[in-house]
């Protein structure tokens, strides 16, 4: 038996529709993979750029390390950073990394009560009308460029500090500290505030079926079940933190020290090389380059923070169906 | 028919346009026919000279674009010498090896002094035991191994307090000429004091610590006189404490902390007219100019010199010999035409 063509049977005017779907599909496609194609260039360039930024930085730290005057041993085992000034040279990153430490602590001190309150408040108590109104005017803070922050800390902060207690200096790590602490205050109350809204009502339900009020649904069920979104929310923040430059170099000084007293004159890996890129580099020399084993070991912390907070969110989430 | 008519019309008030626009920029061009961007960088202690003498020229230029910026003395001759910029501002003159720079970079270049400085040591103004000190205290605050860490190390009856210690840059010529004066050969300044290219960090830094003290540009210590103090300094030769008043940095009284400023000017760029015009302009009224910012003009022999070099295009230092060493001396003995060495 012959079988029928598909066709068969079918009008022409049919056909033509069909060929016309067919070809249709066919720009589509080619369409689609333009598409598909642009985006993934896209990604490829961001890609590129992070990695040939590693490559740079890899470059010319090995190229600081290669100088004489500088070694390992002496970059992790010295608690002397002056590369500018003296009769000798002292390359020890901790003086740097205290620094930058001793400012993003205060920050957080500032910024993680503060944030978990306005979370808290914005997520479980505040009526939508107000939530509507108050995140976008929090998150307005992280719009304000930094060196507003920095003349802030300069000639607000510092001064107030002043009148309250003899010891600070014209430029100390309180100061810097708590504007950064204001800046980063959005990042952790808009993203702590997301991790709570995404607990389920059904878990707040249930607190108050077995009598219990509002603030034992956000503080006993709501928090913890929201730890790990909240946990890394902090630890954004913090990376944040320490690699803010502008408000540090401006506000915190350029004496670097192994210090903690916060009335005190430092300098953080940010603010060194602020100094170094703005003409303190007189030559090509080692003190140049240092800049860079500066920015690769602030490039490690900030990455180590990155990942640990990916970690985190991945493995102690919880989810409800 | 309406086409027509609205035609007509774009026509007209095209025609208009362009006859005010060229006339427009006829009377434009009768005030200004100058126009060009002139770059200079260099000396902050200079700039405030510098920027006066700019400000004054966009004036009578609107069309010139001139742009002052601040990298240090060392950091502007690190552009100049590869011709990147036009003029350079520089608080102490240039140095051998920027000069063997510009000459690798067939970089040549006129010298001229614009202004004298009294450098300025400064303290905060609740500092109220400190009435004068000697080049000798300077040391003993300033240097790695000096002996001064408190101010009671001093004197015993001062306070029993660190000393604050803030200083300009590395890149800063008033960082090297400072060193120069203070700072022995083969001893180096402490390696904790609070550094900044920009002057008014320092300011910023002495006016809120009342332990404090720094030293600049007398040009930024009269324009903060209210939030500083300055202190005399004791002239070793004659033992009398002098402030860096005009009247004693002229007369040599306040030494050895004064000192002349210069512009350096790349001989190229005189070519062009902006730029041609610019200097003349600033050596005309380079007295003006100095004084409105608290600094000493040349003195009027140097001065000449100076005007005299710019017009006969005599280019070089008078600063570095040929043995490619500095030249010692004051700005007298040693700005004359005898002392010329081009980098040709």
């Amino acid at each position: 038996m012959e079988h029928a063509h598909p066709d068969a049977g079918v009008s022409p005017a049919k056909l033509l529709e069909r060929r016309n779907r067919l070809r249709s599909h066919r720009t589509q496609r080619i369409k689609e993979s333009g598409i598909v194609s642009s985006l993934i260039s896209a990604t490829v360039f961001s890609v590129l750029v992070t990695l040939s930024i590693i490559f740079i930085l890899g470059v010319e730290t090995t190229h600081f390390f290669l100088q004489e005057e500088a070694s390992l041993g002496e970059f992790f085992g010295q608690t002397r950073w002056n590369p500018l000034l003296g009769s000798e040279k002292h390359f020890g990153i901790w003086p740097l990394v205290c620094g930058t430490f001793l400012v993003a602590g205060i920050a957080l001190l500032v910024a993680v009560p503060m944030g978990l309150a306005t979370a808290i408040y914005l997520s479980e108590y505040a009526n939508p009308r107000v939530r509507a109104g108050l995140k976008p005017a929090l998150e307005i803070l992280a719009g304000i460029p930094t060196v507003v922050y920095g003349f802030f800390a300069l000639i607000l902060l510092t001064p107030s500090l002043k009148m309250l207690h003899e010891g600070f200096g014209s430029y100390n790590a309180l100061a810097a500290g708590m504007a950064v602490g204001i800046l980063i205050l959005p990042t952790i109350s808009s993203l702590s505030e997301d991790a709570l809204r995404a607990v389920p009502q059904s878990l707040r339900d249930g607190v108050y079926g077995l009598g219990g009020t509002q603030f034992d649904a956000a503080t006993k069920v709501v928090f913890p079940a929201a730890l790990s979104g909240i946990v890394s929310a902090i630890l954004l923040a913090a990376a944040r933190a320490i690699g803010e430059t502008m408000i540090v170099a401006l506000a915190a000084g350029s004496t670097p020290k192994l210090t903690l007293d916060v009335r005190e004159e430092i300098q953080t890996m940010t603010g060194f090389m602020v100094q170094m890129a703005l003409g303190d580099v007189s030559n090509f020399g080692v003190e140049y380059f240092s800049m860079y084993a500066v920015a690769a070991t602030l490039f490690v912390i900030t990455f180590a923070l990155t990942i640990i907070g990916a970690i985190i969110r991945k493995r102690y989430r919880e989810v409800y169906e | 028919m309406k086409v027509r008519i609205l035609q007509v019309m774009w026509v007209v008030c095209l025609l208009f346009l362009t006859v005010f626009l060229l006339h427009a920029d006829d009377v434009q061009a009768q005030t200004s026919a100058l126009r060009g961007k002139i770059v200079v960088d260099g000396s902050s202690t200079v700039y405030p000279v510098t920027e006066a003498a700019a400000a004054a020229f966009r004036k009578d230029y609107p069309n010139v674009d001139v742009t002052v910026a601040i990298s240090g003395t060392g950091g502007g001759f690190k552009r100049f010498v590869t011709g990147e910029t036009d003029l350079s501002d520089a608080s102490r003159p240039i140095t051998p090896k920027e000069f063997q720079a510009a000459k690798e970079n067939g970089v040549q270049f006129i010298e001229l002094p614009v202004a004298l400085d009294g450098l300025s040591v400064v303290i905060n103004p609740q500092n109220d035991w400190v009435d004068q000190l000697t080049i000798e205290h300077l040391q003993a605050i300033y240097l790695e191994d000096g002996s001064a860490r408190k101010w009671s190390d001093l004197n015993p009856d001062w306070p029993d307090q660190a000393i604050k210690v803030y200083s300009p840059g590395t890149d800063s010529g008033t960082f090297d000429y400072f060193k120069e004066v203070v700072v022995p050969k083969g001893k180096s300044f402490r390696p904790d004091m609070s550094t900044s290219e920009d002057d008014n960090v320092l300011v910023t830094g002495v006016a809120g610590d009342r332990y404090s003290i720094g030293y600049f540009g007398a040009s930024y210590y009269y324009e903060n006189e209210s939030k500083l103090k300055a202190v005399p300094i004791v002239n070793p030769s004659t033992g009398k404490a002098v402030l860096p008043a005009p009247e004693h940095v002229i007369n040599g009284d306040y030494a050895p902390l004064s000192r002349p400023l210069f512009i350096y000017v790349n001989y190229n760029s005189l070519r062009r007219p902006e730029v041609r015009r610019f200097v003349e302009f600033y050596l005309e009224h380079d007295t003006k100019f100095a004084t409105q910012v608290q600094y000493v003009a040349v003195p009027e022999d140097v001065g000449a010199h100076a005007e005299a070099f710019l017009k006969q295009r005599l280019t070089g230092s008078t600063y570095v010999t040929k043995a490619m060493a500095k030249s010692e001396g004051g700005l007298r003995s040693v700005y004359k035409q005898a002392n010329l060495l081009d980098t040709k």
